[in-house]
């Protein structure tokens, strides 16, 4: 249907957008290089600028370096197991005939609209403190000794947080797929006397394969940036349990204020990111087609 | 029979349904709860509840200390903006892509949203050198335009699956009225895609509202919006956590009552062409 | 005095009110502790006879605001008019000309009431650089009930044996009572500079005269087994993510026998409001293992004015305001004594009424006083400047680095031996590519 003319209005139409990424792509990509070159510390003055590749050395031999690389992968692996099957669940649960469907929704959504600091300010202190936490009231009614969520499970803990925090978007988008699935198709599934758990694996899940996909790739896309979670709570350790890639690029450029050794993380994870995105790509583009 | 045994069905998925609810709620809700604690009553153990002193004192202490209205107003002038901004270039884009697709434009798509991977901390100094030198720090318009340029990959993909999932005849039919592109856009496309259009721009604005790492380096006054004025509650000296859960309240109350209004609309348009 | 300052302070805003009031609007960067913010409250002082002067407060939490400073002034951003920084900072910028020096503070600012040992920290090359708004040292503080229930006396300058031997008497996990809160919470703000200055009283040292980190020798193995096993027996859960503010809570809900930190905590501990056990405390100076040096630090938050600002001379206007003895008085006429910023003048500390009100003041001007921030304030020669810290801009990424390993020892997700070496690796890393290491 595409004309001639309607294509040259097109490429016009989605010039602006694509022109205005492009540079916000090439330019902070570009000074990066270039610093990532440099011996470029805030705090010191600069006496041997030019220092060739020696900050990629130096942050791929630190051995914080594959840690952080393992955790990041467990944090995004993690919390995109937890939100699928506890969003599916809560799909589930909402899309059943209950009462007062819209507010059980409200109370589910909510952790969506809080900003992570302040999620995890809550989690930290008023849920997860060891002392005066509603955890450590929970285990001290059954006379349990009070986990110490930031010292012993640093990471489990935050995988928790940040998985509270993406539970809802994953719960909603799946609940919008189950919904849109026509009543009439789940009636004749029933009518046909389908026992509900092959009537799930055969018919309901092939149905949510496209939903799934995105919540996927949106999460991955967010997932892999998660700092202020980690920064409020454990600050990346005890040791390195709770550091992730963003976070050793953070603790490089705003503590030691190394701003060469930081552009050269930035290009790593950069590069980590797009070996995800082609991973990714394969997977949104066989069932995003469809 | 038949009636009473949904009927008991229906209690048990309601009561179970609203079980889990709650505990994914709880947080956000002793948040509150707490906010209007005394600090003594904050740190009591056993936890107390319901039954205790109501106050509304952190409230005061908190805006005694610090603006909040100017804040606040930030983040929606930042918030509002960056989500203008985003519908005035992406609509356009988004309908190009949907309705005179090339052989690139899954590839395009997916380019863009792979901008959002790099990670902030590490274009930091970058941005703000050149932020520096146009004279951008600490002003309304030099973040509209981060947080723009941040959030439209994933405003274009939204807008894109809503118009694919417009018949093309009607845009056919109203070419054969003589509508030029513009009007096609405006008075054809747009009412059709508002469903589309409403959640994409709800989506923006809690990113945006959210967006906590440009809008703290970027900003000291003028243009600091909320994620600012929780930076300067989240440590302070000693544990006051009635205040900090006030000032946490005050923080997310905007988005969330936003949110909790407009949760249908919200809920209709978050498919990303997930489901057809 | 007085007089002559409402005199000074008529005449100017006459001259102000000829030359058309041309208002300077000046953004101070601080922190967001209680003395900062008390400080916000009582601007009206200022801006009264000040006018022209209007003032834009920026308030963070200690790290974000460190990182836009830093940013800031290195960039010359000149966004901050005045800012506040430590004691390690100063030593650094101050050399680097990216802080104006304060010579403009005014005839009766009275720099030579400065404690000597803060104002020393705060000098670079005979200039003053910054000016100190509160000073701190750390010292024992300790509850005097359980003290005595457990059968022991305080010495005024205990050792390290006699803590770790009170600290096994006074836990009593029933009761919820643990005989010693300290920082764990990784940081070089707070496990490191607890560390650090505990391993000073243990002759430790961060480098030697060759900028070779030692956490291969036997100083610091005796610091952090001390200290790793002192908190296994007798310290409270959750001790590896407990700052400052952690303890404080904690203390002060009467969770703690001992705490050894920072002297400010001393006019919260003891404020019926706050605390539970405000009338239960003791103080006593920070441990020693009996080799001449007592584990207390020297901390001054202070303001500054970075070069790039345009308005250095009202910015001194402010600080000579706000660091002034005239400030004392009135935060004790307002708010009593007990709640005046300490550690700063000598005047304070001959000040009788403050002495009253405060019982843990000559305990903290004894703290400072014993803190020595130079070269030979260590069992052991250093090359750096600083005594929970080295004034060199590499120590702040190194200290998060070494505290998050010590941090680990603590959770027990590491071994001391181990964490001890990794300390040394990373440390050994870092100033080899910093080019200290030859």
């Amino acid at each position: 249907m595409a004309t001639q003319e309607t294509r040259l209005a097109a490429r016009l139409l989605a010039a602006p957008s694509i022109g205005l990424l492009f540079v916000w792509m090439v330019v902070p990509l570009a000074i990066t290089i270039y610093f990532s070159l440099l011996n470029y510390n805030l705090q010191t003055s600069v006496t041997t600028p030019f220092v060739g590749l020696s900050n990629y050395y130096y942050f791929l031999t630190d051995p914080a370096f594959l840690t952080s690389i393992m955790n990041t992968l467990l944090l995004v692996g993690a919390v995109l197991v937890i939100t699928i099957l506890g969003g599916l669940g809560m799909a589930l649960l909402l899309d059943q005939p209950i009462w007062g469907q819209g507010f059980a929704r409200i109370m589910v959504i909510s952790p969506f609209f809080v900003m992570a600091t302040v999620s995890a300010l809550i989690w930290k202190n008023l849920m997860m403190h060891p002392v005066f936490g509603i955890f450590a009231w929970i285990a001290s009614l059954f006379g349990a000794k009070p986990i110490d969520w930031f010292g012993d499970y640093p990471l489990t803990a935050i995988i928790i947080i940040v998985a509270w925090q993406w539970l809802p978007f994953a719960a909603l988008i799946l609940l919008t797929a189950l919904q849109s699935f026509d009543q009439e198709q789940k009636d004749a599934a029933q009518m046909d006397g389908a026992p509900p758990i092959p009537f799930f694996f055969h018919i309901l899940l092939p149905h949510l394969a496209r939903p799934i996909t995105v919540v996927i790739l949106i999460e991955t896309i967010f997932l892999l940036s998660i700092f202020a979670e980690i920064y409020v709570t454990t600050g990346g350790g005890p040791g390195l349990a709770s550091t992730n890639l963003t976070f050793l690029i953070y603790q490089t450029a705003l503590l030691q204020f190394d701003a060469g050794g930081a552009a050269a993380g930035g290009l790593i994870a950069v590069v980590l990111a797009n070996i995800v995105a082609i991973f990714l790509t394969r997977l949104v583009g066989k069932n995003l087609e469809g | 029979m038949s009636r009473q045994h949904s009927l008991s069905r229906r209690i048990t998925m309601t009561t179970i349904a609203y079980l889990f609810a709650f505990m994914i709620f709880f947080p956000v809700l002793w948040m509150i709860i707490t906010s209007f604690k005394s600090e003594i009553d904050a740190f009591a153990l056993p936890p107390k509840f319901l039954f205790f002193h109501w106050t509304l004192e952190n409230y005061i202490t908190v805006q005694g200390r610090s603006n909040y209205p100017l804040f606040a107003a930030n983040s929606v002038i930042l918030a509002g903006g960056a989500t203008l901004l985003g519908l005035l270039v992406g609509i356009p884009a988004a309908w190009a892509m949907a309705f005179a697709p090339t052989k690139n434009t899954k590839q395009i798509l997916l380019w863009m949203l792979s901008t959002k991977m790099m990670p902030a901390v590490g274009v930091l100094m970058p941005i703000y050198w050149i932020f520096l030198k146009l004279h951008m720090l600490d002003t309304h318009i030099g973040l509209i335009v981060i947080l723009f340029l941040g959030n439209l990959p994933i405003m274009i993909w939204m807008l894109y699956t809503y118009f694919k999932e417009i018949p093309v005849e009607i845009l056919e039919a109203a070419r054969m009225d003589g509508a030029t592109r513009w009007k096609e856009i405006v008075f054809v496309l747009a009412p059709m895609a508002v469903p589309g259009i409403a959640s994409t721009v709800l989506l923006n604005v809690i990113l945006s509202w959210n967006e906590a790492f440009w809008t703290l380096n970027l900003t000291t006054t003028s243009a600091a919006p909320l994620t600012a004025f929780i930076a300067s509650y989240s440590a302070p000296e000693g544990l006051f956590w009635a205040k900090l859960s006030a000032a946490s309240t005050m923080a997310v109350a905007p988005i969330l009552l936003l949110g909790w209004f407009s949760q249908k609309q919200l809920v209709r348009g978050l498919t990303f062409g997930a489901v057809k | 005095m007085r007089t002559t300052h409402a005199f000074f302070a008529g005449v100017f805003t006459l001259a102000m009110t000829t030359t058309a009031l041309a208002a300077t609007t000046l953004t101070i960067g601080t922190v967001n502790n209680g003395d900062m913010i008390r400080m916000q409250k009582m601007t009206d002082d200022f801006t009264k006879s000040n006018p022209d002067i209007k003032l834009n407060w920026v308030t963070l939490e200690e790290n974000v605001l460190r990182q836009k400073v830093t940013t800031d002034i290195a960039t010359k951003g000149g966004q901050f008019d005045i800012i506040t920084i430590g004691t390690y900072e100063v030593p650094i910028w101050g050399a680097k000309n990216w802080l104006v020096p304060l010579d403009k503070l005014g005839a009766d600012y009275d720099v030579d009431d400065l404690l000597p040992a803060i104002r020393s920290g705060l000098t670079v090359n005979g200039k003053l650089y910054a000016a100190p708004f509160y000073g701190e040292s750390s010292m024992v503080m300790y509850r005097t009930d359980l003290m005595k229930k457990a059968g022991l006396t305080m010495p005024k300058s205990p050792s390290w044996d006699f803590i770790v031997d009170a600290a096994k008497k006074m836990t009593d996990t029933k009761a919820g009572v643990y005989g010693v809160c300290l920082r764990g919470k990784a940081g070089w703000g707070e496990n490191m500079a607890f560390l650090t200055a505990m391993s000073n009283s243990f002759g430790a040292r961060w480098f030697n005269l060759k900028w070779k980190p030692t956490f291969d020798g036997p100083e610091w193995k005796k610091t952090l087994t001390t200290y790793v096993n002192m908190m296994k027996e007798s310290g409270p859960p959750g001790a590896s993510s407990n700052g400052f503010n952690e303890n404080l809570a904690l203390f002060n809900a009467g969770k703690c026998g001992m705490w050894i930190d920072a002297t400010v905590a001393a006019s919260f501990v003891t404020d019926p409001k706050k605390s539970k056990v405000a009338d239960k405390v003791g103080f006593a100076l920070a441990p020693n293992a009996g080799l001449g040096k007592n584990a207390n630090w020297l901390w001054a938050w202070s303001l500054a004015v970075p070069s790039a600002s345009k308005n250095a001379d009202a910015a001194q206007k402010f600080i000579a305001w706000a660091t002034g003895k005239h400030y004392l008085d009135l935060v004790a006429a307002k708010e009593g004594w007990a709640n005046v910023p300490p550690g700063t003048r000598t005047s304070l500390y001959k000040n009788p009424a403050y002495l009253k009100a405060a019982p843990f003041a000559q305990m903290t001007l004894d703290s400072i006083n014993s803190a020595d921030p130079s070269v030979n304030g260590t069992v052991k020669k250093k090359p750096y400047v600083g005594v929970q810290f080295a004034a060199i801009p590499e120590f702040q990424g190194l200290g998060e680095t070494v505290g998050q390993d010590f941090s680990a020892a603590l959770a027990g997700k590491t071994t001391i031996d181990q964490a001890l070496k990794d300390a040394q690796a990373s440390t050994l890393r870092v100033m080899t590519k910093a080019g200290y290491i030859k």
